[in-house]
């Protein structure tokens, strides 16, 4: 009978001269800065006296949005129809700057949902900015279909109200899964953006000095006392909500995307769309992000808490989401080539080389080449550089979202009934206003809000180690 | 036992560190205390086990959210489409499980999102907008750097003198009685 040889007497001596080489982990917070420091910087932002660069963006913030209001005033008062849509363009900017939006918002959920399930400890300095992008990204999206159904003021038909034709919402529609998908993920990334913000309303609140400045903190903070009873649950819940919204993120780019799958159309009826929609939402989203927080980081020296070690996992992310970006796209026209299907093939062909090529070479070249100097050290390092390739970014994926839903609808399978899609000064007016609207809020929530999350700086601070401090 | 004095909520006492806080809790829990707590500014790493504390019931309330919206998703599907207006389209049934499981599934996470959300503040006691230890002068820094053990006076164990030397035998710096 042959037994297992045993190995305990013939370890090889060499393993224990072999020392464990030292790995130390990248510094999340820098020249040691303590609790109290923490503190300081992130309701310094708030208590400060409104400077003056706030006054001048916010002015030109609300300038800017309100020519989504005017766009939108016209489009209410005269109908759908000053929209550039027609014949067989039904999808135009509308659909694009709605996919263009609610991608952005997900680096946010990605950032605080499943970054904190993989407990990559860097989140803390970026998430709490990142969820209220999120927040606000998805109410630029939510304009545009809602508009786009043309009676905006039955718009409450989409939810399953009953209404007075005794008729409900149609559920085998992808359009109506959108309905359900978009608001849960704006209702749930609300909460989450709220709850963890509770406790830094306590802090605030217990630092205000003026009555109106308790008062609006003390309602906000719902009287959080900070007791560890309530931290247990508190952290319970926040674990949970991350859990939660990890599976709502994937499906909400994924039933956007299935928008398109869903349908007869060539160049998107394809089974790689959801996978590749999530990736590029995140390829847009981290860019946008890094657009944010580059120039708040300079502003309000930050440089401690943000530091080169965030910049370049971010960085890094881009590179790595900006690569499955451009694998889908070749993966789309192998697929195309592989079918055998002519229209499919002809779309695809159309795409690089049609009436649209223009578009198409401008999203490749953002998309697939810029994120590739993200290799290089050097360039990462380059902050204004890296936030430059990251308005890169998001141009491209602009073009990207365009080139899907215009393309595919602008020569199909009749060639009889072609057309050529182009937005109207209408259109340019409502998404450009947009932007504005977007920046409202944010700078909103930059001076009213606490920018960075303090109690969850303070836990990945070393100070907080009850082993060696 | 107790010479219960009715406006008297606890004594406080506070701390500097994370890592005095957490071993003085450690004698608290040990002590038998039942009605007392920790206050800082960040969830302190291993505290609620160092406190004794149960583990949370939130996933309770959060799996009961998740189940009544699989449920409500499943219901609100099949009597709008199938049993209120039934309509045939594209030939498909008029309900199954599966075309309107996208409805189903973010009904889910809607419903769970609810019962986490609503039940870490029905839990926790929140909203509540006025309590004792807001009075508190020293109170204000626990939400900033300073950490603060509150022993309550509705504990048994509660007399004011000894958990005030007990609390001193623990190295907290200051110690205050809470007034309600």
């Amino acid at each position: 009978m042959a037994y297992a040889p045993d190995h305990s007497s013939e370890r090889p001596a060499i393993l224990d001269k072999v020392n464990p080489a030292e790995l130390p982990r990248a510094k999340l917070i820098l020249n040691d800065r303590g609790f109290h420091w923490i503190t300081d910087k992130v309701c310094g932002i708030v208590e400060e006296p409104t400077p003056l660069w706030w006054k001048v963006l916010f002015t030109v913030a609300l300038f800017v949005a309100s020519f989504t209001g005017v766009g939108l005033f016209y489009l209410v008062s005269t109908g759908t129809g000053v929209w550039g849509l027609r014949a067989p363009i039904g999808w135009g900017w509308a659909i694009v700057n709605f996919v263009f939006w609610v991608g952005i918002g997900h680096a946010g959920t990605l950032i605080s949902a499943i970054l904190c399930l993989l407990r990559q400890k860097w989140r803390t300095s970026i998430n709490r900015a990142a969820e209220a992008m999120t927040i606000f990204a998805v109410m630029c999206a939510g304009i545009f279909p809602l508009f786009h159904v043309g009676r905006v003021w039955f718009a409450w038909w989409l939810f399953p109200i009953p209404n007075q034709n005794a008729i409900w919402p149609q559920f085998r529609s992808p359009l109506e899964w959108d309905v359900f998908a978009v608001s849960t993920y704006f209702t749930v990334s609300s909460l989450f953006w709220y709850m963890g913000m509770v406790p830094d309303f306590g802090t605030i609140r217990d630092r205000a000095t003026t009555w109106w400045r308790k008062a609006f903190y003390s309602v906000l903070a719902m009287g959080w006392r900070g007791g560890n009873r309530q931290w247990s649950n508190m952290e319970m819940a926040y674990l949970l909500l991350a859990g939660l919204s990890t599976p709502l993120v994937l499906s909400v780019h994924t039933i956007v995307s299935f928008d398109f799958a869903v349908s007869n159309v060539p160049g998107w009826h394809t089974t790689i769309f959801p996978p590749y929609f999530v990736a590029g939402a995140i390829f847009s989203g981290f860019a946008m992000v890094l657009t944010l927080m580059l120039p708040l980081r300079a502003i309000y020296r930050l440089h401690d808490v943000i530091n080169q070690y965030h910049i370049d996992n971010m960085c890094k992310i881009i590179l790595a989401t900006g690569t499955m970006v451009g694998y889908a796209y070749a993966t789309e026209f192998f697929i195309a080539a592989y079918s055998g299907n002519v229209y499919e093939k002809f779309a695809f062909v159309n795409r690089a080389f049609g009436q649209y090529a223009w578009a198409y070479w401008i999203m490749v070249s953002c998309n697939v080449i810029t994120p590739q100097l993200f290799w290089f050290k050097k360039i990462r390092e380059n902050h204004s550089l890296v936030w430059i390739i990251c308005l890169f970014v998001n141009v491209g994926m602009w073009f990207e979202r365009f080139v899907i839903t215009v393309t595919s609808l602008a020569n199909d399978y009749l060639p009889s009934s072609w057309g050529y899609y182009s937005p109207t000064i209408v259109d340019i007016f409502t998404f450009f206003g947009t932007f504005g609207f977007f920046s409202v809020l944010f700078l909103l929530f930059v001076r009213f809000f606490p920018l960075l999350p303090m109690a969850e700086l303070k836990m990945v601070s070393p100070h907080s180690d009850i082993h060696k401090h | 036992m107790n010479e219960r004095n009715e406006s008297i909520h606890g004594v406080a006492c506070t701390f500097r560190k994370p890592a005095d806080v957490y071993h003085a809790a450690e004698k608290v829990r040990d002590a038998g205390w039942k009605y007392w707590d920790v206050h800082s500014a960040y969830p302190i790493h291993g505290l609620d086990k160092a406190m004794g504390l149960p583990r949370s019931k939130i996933p309770r309330l959060t799996l009961l959210g998740g189940v009544t919206g699989f449920i409500a998703g499943c219901l609100l599907t099949w009597y709008m489409n199938s049993f209120d207006y039934p309509l045939i389209v594209g030939g498909k049934p008029l309900w199954s499980p599966i075309f309107p499981f996208p409805i189903m599934y973010e009904c889910t996470i809607l419903f769970a999102a609810f019962g986490t959300f609503f039940g870490q503040f029905i839990l926790n006691r929140l909203p509540q907008h006025h309590h004792p230890l807001f009075d508190l002068p020293q109170f204000a820094r626990t939400s900033d750097d300073s950490f603060m053990i509150v022993l309550e006076a509705r504990d048994s164990q509660f007399h004011l003198d000894d958990s005030r030397n007990f609390l001193l035998s623990l190295g907290g710096q200051e110690i205050t009685v809470i007034r309600d």
